[in-house]
């Protein structure tokens, strides 16, 4: 007989429980007061400027947008590509997955010149606009995913919760590749001039969005006293691994394809040799922090065993991937923009110059607090519905997986017509 | 004479006189209002395309530390040393409507300046971008902000290939009642559109440049094939700033 | 109006006795007036003046005694008071300017004259109308 998994929602009445979400409280609040000083004095408080245009608020709130779609994958690959071990793991995965979305909306919402015109971005839409198909597709993935946590915990609707997710996971793929193409559309600007943005993005998406299925699950299952069996761990792991590594062969694409024109040699030589921070960023912060040392840890024969190591290994990867989004959005803006080929250019604006950006405490304070916002949703959503599976022991989880029985039934009409 | 009327008058004028006698029988001023503008428009008929507006910046006649066009532009548009306000801004942070740009030739070392603004281009990208269309393109050509419905996202200015466009990072109080402009919301040169829909047939920076004696700047109808600039660019080699994005820009430059 | 109940409003009677409209309907109505003349100066550049905003506070900003103006938005102004007055919050002061700026008149026709003369470098009147009657000739 098979063992089945039963959900809970986790107790949550522990003072480390409400000072954990308290925590978080507190980094929303800060965030918000942060709002409040932008909003109020207006950009100039901040680091940016007519140069830099989209500053670190961006830098955390595209991080969070891909990484909200990357967390849906550990669901999708259950229900997409039907592997049983993650069909337990699906709950957490959609929930968070909402939840990043969330905090990364809240940064970019309130980022913008005049909050106060939502209205007008939901009512007037462009229809050429990249950004404006976001807006579209913002809240279907909220809508789509809000079904699919609904058929899952829903009995009755079990046996369409394949269906919606399949359909989430197409839904996923085009945010990410609307996200991507924010910057894949931007023309005028050597650092993002390339159709390669838009899967980058998505590559990028899984990696940053499993490292932190990854961190979280480990701290949910460990302050709950869930157990989590290695073999489940063991999977992810090997995941994330090769996520790691597609992601390193975009990066090396993207950048030698971006060699190959000539008229990006500057940038790329920018960002790859004489870039000062950027190139610091790039080669320590997004190459060996963000991929080189984290691959090494998740196939390392004694360190890979270790969930300490594992986890060490995920937090690198959402580290290396805010410096990627940093040296993407801040370093594709610092650049100048190439007007006159052929000529030394300046002016009282910053033409032909490297532009300089600081961030301010503020937008650090807003990149925060959606990221507080997001985990303040996760941890009391997990206390009010029964999201994570009272076991993942290996047991439970069924380590010696066998493919599904339709499968096996697909396989069986094959060779019969044969 | 009345607003009305004058309105009434330029429009028998141009539907029924076309004469020399004509001309003769009516007012100076009346006459004049329409001369600068290839044609007249009322004041109650929404533009078209009939007209496109545009620049064309001869660099060669562009004077090394002549500011005038900035200055005239700051002073039009309260914008700059036009205005008091933008005092907290820091100076990458302040509006910039339009600027002179020094080229230096990487081969020969020999220098020239010219005006950067707003190029008005026929397929402008920042229009493509903007979510909620308040970046438009008018149909005469012009590219302006609706800043009615601007949010301040500010992709525009991430699209823009020629840097023309500012964010305001402050309160503003000291606007010009032609212009206005405010806090958290994204701005550029509009071709001083309120001295066009009057009728100026100009705009400041190109007045401003004539009068300095240089004419480095010359305004028209760039569909008028007998206006200046047409007839000008028909005559002379003109270039498009970042040909290569097949923009059609409505400002065009000579000896870059 | 005597039956209106409201704030005592400071009208500024210098350019005549009249609204663009009559007053009653111009105190129901002027926010659609204003907010349909700001699309379509906007997109279509039509500039009538009847419901121009600028021309609601070249008309409606008040002097102090120095003959100074003062902002219409100003506490105790036309436009402010009875906005406050009904708890209407407004936006469009952020941008327009709220008083008329003492250079900001210029007589029509001359202001035109001066642009010309700028432009085509022409004296007065007689030879100027030769040149568009050559011109007119040309085509
Ligand atoms: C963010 C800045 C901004 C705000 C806020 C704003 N406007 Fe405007 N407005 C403009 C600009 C820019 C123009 C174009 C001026 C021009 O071309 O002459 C304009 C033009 C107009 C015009 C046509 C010109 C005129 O003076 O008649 C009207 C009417 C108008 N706005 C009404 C409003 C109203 C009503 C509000 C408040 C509900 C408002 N605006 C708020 C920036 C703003
Ligand atoms: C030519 C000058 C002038 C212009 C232009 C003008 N007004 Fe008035 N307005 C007046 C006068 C005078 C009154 C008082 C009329 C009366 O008492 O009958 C008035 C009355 C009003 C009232 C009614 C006040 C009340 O409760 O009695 C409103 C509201 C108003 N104006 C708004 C506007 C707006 C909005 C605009 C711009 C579209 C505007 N006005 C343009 C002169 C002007
Ligand atoms: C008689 C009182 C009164 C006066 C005087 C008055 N208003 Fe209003 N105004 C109102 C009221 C009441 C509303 C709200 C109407 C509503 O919400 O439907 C309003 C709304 C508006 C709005 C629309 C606000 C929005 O965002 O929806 C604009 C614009 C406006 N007024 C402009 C003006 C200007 C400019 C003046 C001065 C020239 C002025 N008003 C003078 C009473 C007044």
């Amino acid at each position: 007989m098979k063992p089945v998994v039963h959900y809970s929602a986790i107790e949550g009445r522990s003072i480390a429980y409400w000072g954990l979400l308290g925590t978080f409280g507190l980094f929303l609040l800060l965030g918000l007061g942060a709002v409040w000083v932008m909003e109020h004095n207006g950009h100039y408080v901040t680091g940016m400027n007519n140069q830099v245009i989209w500053g670190l608020p961006h830098v955390f709130a595209v991080f969070m947008i891909i990484a909200a779609s990357g967390i849906l994958n550990v669901a999708s690959i259950a229900s997409v590509f039907g592997k049983k071990m993650y069909k337990p793991l699906s709950r957490l995965s959609a929930l968070m997955a909402v939840a990043f979305l969330a905090g990364g909306l809240m940064v970019l919402m309130l980022d913008l010149g005049r909050p106060d015109r939502l209205v007008i971005a939901a009512t007037y839409l462009n229809p050429k606009s990249v950004f404006a198909w976001n807006i579209l597709l913002y809240p279907g993935f909220f809508g789509a995913v809000a079904v699919y946590i609904w058929f899952m915990m829903e009995r009755r609707m079990n046996k369409y919760s394949h269906q919606i997710g399949l359909f989430a996971f197409v839904w996923r793929l085009l945010l990410t590749t609307g996200t991507g193409s924010i910057f894949g559309f931007v023309v005028a600007r050597n650092g993002y001039d390339a159709s390669i943005l838009a899967p980058m993005f998505i590559i990028m998406s899984f990696g940053f969005g499993l490292a932190i299925y990854i961190l979280s699950l480990m701290a949910t299952c460990r302050w709950t006293g869930r157990e989590l069996g290695d073999s489940v761990l063991r999977q992810l792991k090997n995941l994330l691994g090769v996520f790691i590594a597609a992601m390193f062969y975009f990066i090396f694409v993207f950048h030698l394809t971006s060699l190959y024109g000539t008229e990006n040699h500057g940038f790329e030589n920018f960002i790859l040799a004489d870039g000062g921070m950027f190139t610091q960023l790039f080669w320590i912060g997004w190459v060996l922090i963000g991929l080189v040392l984290p691959i090494a840890i998740v196939y390392h024969p004694s360190m890979s065993k270790s969930r300490t190591w594992i986890g060490i290994a995920s937090a690198m990867v959402i580290i290396g991937g805010l410096a990627s989004m940093y040296v993407i959005i801040i370093g594709g803006q610092v650049y100048p923009m190439p007007l006159f080929p052929g000529f030394e250019v300046s002016s009282s604006f910053g033409d032909g110059t490297i532009a300089s950006y600081s961030p301010s405490i503020w937008e650090l304070g807003l990149g925060i607090g959606g990221i507080a916002l997001a985990l303040a949703m996760t941890t009391f959503a997990i206390k009010v519905l029964p999201f994570i599976p009272n076991s993942l022991s290996d047991e439970l989880m069924d380590p010696h997986y066998k493919p599904a029985e339709d499968v096996v039934e697909a396989d069986a009409a094959e060779t019969n017509a044969a | 004479m009345s607003e009305q009327k004058i309105d009434q008058y330029r429009r028998d004028f141009f539907t029924k006189a076309t004469t020399a006698a004509a001309t003769g029988a009516i007012a100076p001023g009346v006459m004049l209002m329409s001369v600068g503008q290839a044609q007249a428009r009322p004041l109650d008929e929404p533009v078209s395309n009939k007209n496109r507006w545009g620049l064309l910046v001869d660099s060669n006649k562009c004077s090394d530390g002549c500011n005038a066009c900035v200055t005239a532009c700051e002073t039009e548009n309260g914008w700059g040393s036009g205005s008091t306000d933008e005092q907290k801004s820091d100076p990458d942070q302040k509006a910039q409507w339009i600027r002179t740009v020094t080229l230096k030739n990487k081969l020969t070392g020999s220098e020239h300046q010219l005006p950067m603004m707003c190029q008005h281009c026929e397929e402008p990208p920042c229009t493509d971008v903007c979510p909620t269309g308040a970046s438009f393109k008018r149909a005469d050509g012009i590219v302006l902000v609706d800043k009615h419905i601007c949010i301040g996202c500010r992709y525009c200015m991430m699209a823009c290939p020629y840097k023309a466009r500012s964010f305001i990072h402050e309160e503003l109080n000291d606007q010009s009642p032609d212009v206005p402009r405010g806090k958290g919301t994204v701005e550029s040169c509009t071709l001083c559109v309120h001295k066009i829909d009057r009728g100026d047939g100009t705009t400041a920076c190109a007045e401003a440049c004539k009068k300095d004696g240089h004419q480095a700047i010359m305004f028209g109808d760039l569909n008028d094939p007998n206006s200046e600039i047409s007839i000008t660019m028909k005559k002379h080699a003109t270039t498009q700033i970042r040909a290569d994005l097949n923009l059609n820009t409505g400002v065009r430059y000579r000896g870059i | 109006m005597a039956d209106s109940v409201g704030p005592e409003l400071k009208i500024n009677r210098a350019n005549g006795d009249k609204c663009v409209l009559p007053a009653d309907e111009m105190r129901k109505d002027h926010m659609k007036h204003l907010k349909h003349q700001r699309d379509e100066t906007m997109h279509d550049g039509i500039r009538t003046k009847q419901f121009s905003l600028k021309e609601c506070i070249n008309c409606h900003a008040n002097k102090d005694e120095a003959d100074k103006y003062i902002p219409v938005n100003a506490p105790g102004e036309f436009c402010q008071s009875c906005h406050a007055y009904t708890s209407v919050k407004l936006d469009c002061f952020e941008c327009h300017a709220t008083k008329p700026r003492d250079t900001a008149f210029h007589p029509i026709v001359t202001d035109k004259m001066k642009a010309f003369a700028d432009v085509h470098d022409a004296p007065e009147t007689k030879s100027m109308l030769d040149t568009i009657a050559k011109k007119d000739g040309a085509k």
